[in-house]
């Protein structure tokens, strides 16, 4: 019966309700996907847990702290005159990831950074005393061997980028708060 | 599956349900008296069957764990330590399930490369050899994310260190980690979705498995000479004949099984999973079960992150174009003298790699590791479609038939 609706072209009324018909499921089924999709996202809590404070009193100069920060390591390290400088004349070294070292810290003297490798997320040796520091004289990630320098740029290695800064505020003169 | 008529069974239970449900002929189509198969299969045919049992070995060894183990990042390494002590034959149980994975896997990569040396890949079972791509794939993703669940220190990095890959995709890789993390690392939320998925997924591989066997039953399975079947002088039923030749595979098997789960039940194990996962220390050398090793080495030997990964999926997404590079028109490798040296190249190639991805990666290591790499492509793209080109096959028999009745044996 839908024969008699037939145009010139050989496409049928019933060809238009087809089509039109797999189009709407095809769309239902993936507006019904998302909330399943998405509900593989952060959940509220988890997003709600996002910031920490630290104080930054017992850091001497040339000391490095870890703190956790959404679950990941973060490195807080006050650098020495002789690192600041190796950061800044490095400024001018040829970097895979272009940054420099004043975009990268809010105060010289505190480095503040999240200490996963932005390889494949180790963390890289290098917070403590007598853990190599890598040719660079930064961080050095033993999973696939990434050096980075004084200012956590990458320098060798896999990792594409710098370390990443965190969002963090100086409340006041010793205390920060990240997230 | 059809063949043989049905026929008429004996015991009249047995022919009530068949007549309401044909149940006893299909197996019998299937795996039994009524399946003509080659004559001339080897025992590196029976890995089929050798993977059917290692897969319901682990469904059923998994789902008595699953009654004790608990999915959080609080309590799953305890409570694995519990199934290790404190739970009834708890200590067998997860034994016969870590080190079943293991020879599930040893299976899987024999059933492969017997399928790459008599080119079973080829037409017309194309879609047979993509159906066991997609069945390796998803055991790969299943023995990862168990691996995850116990929660130990290598578990962990584990799955840090594999879901960071997916962070290399271009722009939308970060949504994507956090996405697949619950979170913004790895965490409770990651490891319960993983729990969720490898309950799962095995019965996923079950049911690929029943449409890999259903595709063998259309145009028969290959055999070791890789000509076609031509008449039923070429076959013999499946049962006995190769029920009882498998058998005999059957029990290496389980004295293999047995022999790692009662003697050397740690031999594969990391030392670091004795270790509670620790977000803040990464171990020294991180390193994956040995049966992603050959494919671990693929994805540091690439210098370049983006790079590294596509490569590491590349080395599993090649297998999907073999039946197309493969440029020669003879199946099975016996008959193929170039090919076959290649082949077990290509065998120790994959072997070599396996040896660097255990190995911190540095050095002469890293160079030889980068070499195995570029080999291992060049085995597709560039080896394989020249010596199709280029081989002189030897001749082929006439028939499977022929050279068995001239007393030649299968081979
Ligand atoms: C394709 C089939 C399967 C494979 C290859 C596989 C592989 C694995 C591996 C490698 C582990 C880590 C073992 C260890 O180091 O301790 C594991 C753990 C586990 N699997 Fe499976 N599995 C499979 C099927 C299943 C199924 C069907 C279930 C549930 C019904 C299950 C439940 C578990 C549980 C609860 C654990 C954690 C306890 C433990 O670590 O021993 N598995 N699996
Ligand atoms: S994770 Fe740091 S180099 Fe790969």
């Amino acid at each position: 019966m839908a024969d008699s609706a037939q145009d010139d072209d050989g496409v049928t009324r019933r060809d238009f309700f087809n089509v039109a018909a797999v189009a709407a499921s095809v769309v239902g089924a993936g507006l019904a996907a998302w909330p399943l999709i998405n509900s593989m996202n952060p959940a509220a809590d988890v997003l709600a847990l996002s910031s920490t404070e630290i104080d930054l009193t017992p850091i001497e100069v040339g000391q490095s702290i870890t703190v956790v920060w959404r679950g990941k390591p973060v490195f807080i390290r006050r650098r020495t005159e002789a690192e600041i400088e190796q950061a800044r004349a490095d400024d001018k070294a040829s970097l895979p990831d272009q940054e420099l070292d004043a975009d990268r810290v809010q105060n010289p003297e505190w480095l503040v950074m999240v200490g996963i490798c932005t390889h494949l997320g180790c963390i890289p040796l290098g917070q403590k005393a007598g853990e190599p520091r890598g040719d660079f004289g930064g961080w050095f990630c033993p999973c696939h061997g990434s050096h980075y320098d004084t200012s956590g740029r990458i320098r060798r290695g896999p990792a594409p980028r710098n370390l990443e800064i965190p969002e963090y505020i100086f409340l006041d003169d010793t205390t920060i708060r990240i997230g | 599956m059809a063949g043989a008529p049905n026929r008429e069974y004996k015991n009249s239970l047995v022919r009530w349900i068949e007549y309401r449900l044909p149940i006893f002929s299909l197996l019998d189509h299937t795996i039994g008296r009524d399946y003509p198969t080659p004559k001339n299969l080897n025992y590196w045919w029976s890995l089929g069957a050798v993977l059917t049992i290692a897969l319901i070995i682990q469904i059923i060894t998994g789902i008595f764990l699953a009654m004790y183990y608990v999915p959080t990042a609080e309590g799953a390494f305890d409570s694995v330590e519990r199934i290790m002590r404190d739970v009834n034959s708890g200590w067998m149980i997860r034994y016969i399930h870590s080190n079943g994975a293991a020879l599930f896997f040893a299976a899987v990569y024999i059933h492969i490369l017997r399928g790459m040396y008599y080119g079973s890949y080829k037409r017309p079972r194309e879609l047979l050899w993509f159906i066991g791509i997609i069945i390796f794939i998803l055991m790969m993703a299943t023995a990862f994310m168990g691996y995850v669940l116990p929660w130990g220190q290598m578990s962990f990095w584990a799955a840090t260190v594999i879901t960071n890959l997916f962070s290399a995709i271009p722009w939308v890789g970060d949504s994507i980690t956090i996405w697949l993390w619950g979170g913004f690392s790895v965490g409770s939320a990651t490891l319960q979705r993983f729990y969720s998925l490898h309950y799962v997924l095995p019965f996923v591989i079950f049911g690929a498995t029943i449409v890999h066997i259903w595709a063998i039953h259309v145009h028969g399975p290959n055999n070791p000479k890789g000509i076609s079947v031509k008449g039923p002088q070429d076959t013999i039923p499946y049962h006995p004949y190769f029920t009882t030749k498998y058998m005999v595979v059957f029990g290496i098997f389980f004295i293999a099984l047995a022999f790692l789960v009662f003697y050397e039940p740690n031999y594969l194990n990391h030392s670091d999973q004795f270790k509670r996962a620790n977000p803040l220390v990464t171990p020294a050398n991180i390193v994956p079960e040995w049966y992603f090793l050959p494919f671990y080495a693929i994805l540091r030997s690439i210098p370049d992150k983006l790079m590294g990964v596509v490569a590491f999926g590349g080395s599993l997404m090649i297998l999907f174009i073999l039946p197309w590079v493969d440029t020669s028109r003879v199946r099975s490798g016996a008959f193929r003298p170039v090919f076959k040296q290649f082949f077990w190249i290509f065998v120790a190639d994959v072997i070599l790699l396996g040896y660097i991805g255990s190995q911190p990666p540095a050095g002469a290591l890293l160079i030889i590791g980068r070499l195995a790499t570029v080999y291992y492509f060049a085995h597709f793209i560039i080896i394989l479609p020249l010596v199709g080109w280029m081989e002189r096959p030897k001749p082929l028999p006439e028939s499977i038939a022929e050279p068995v009745l001239k007393g030649e044996g299968g081979q």
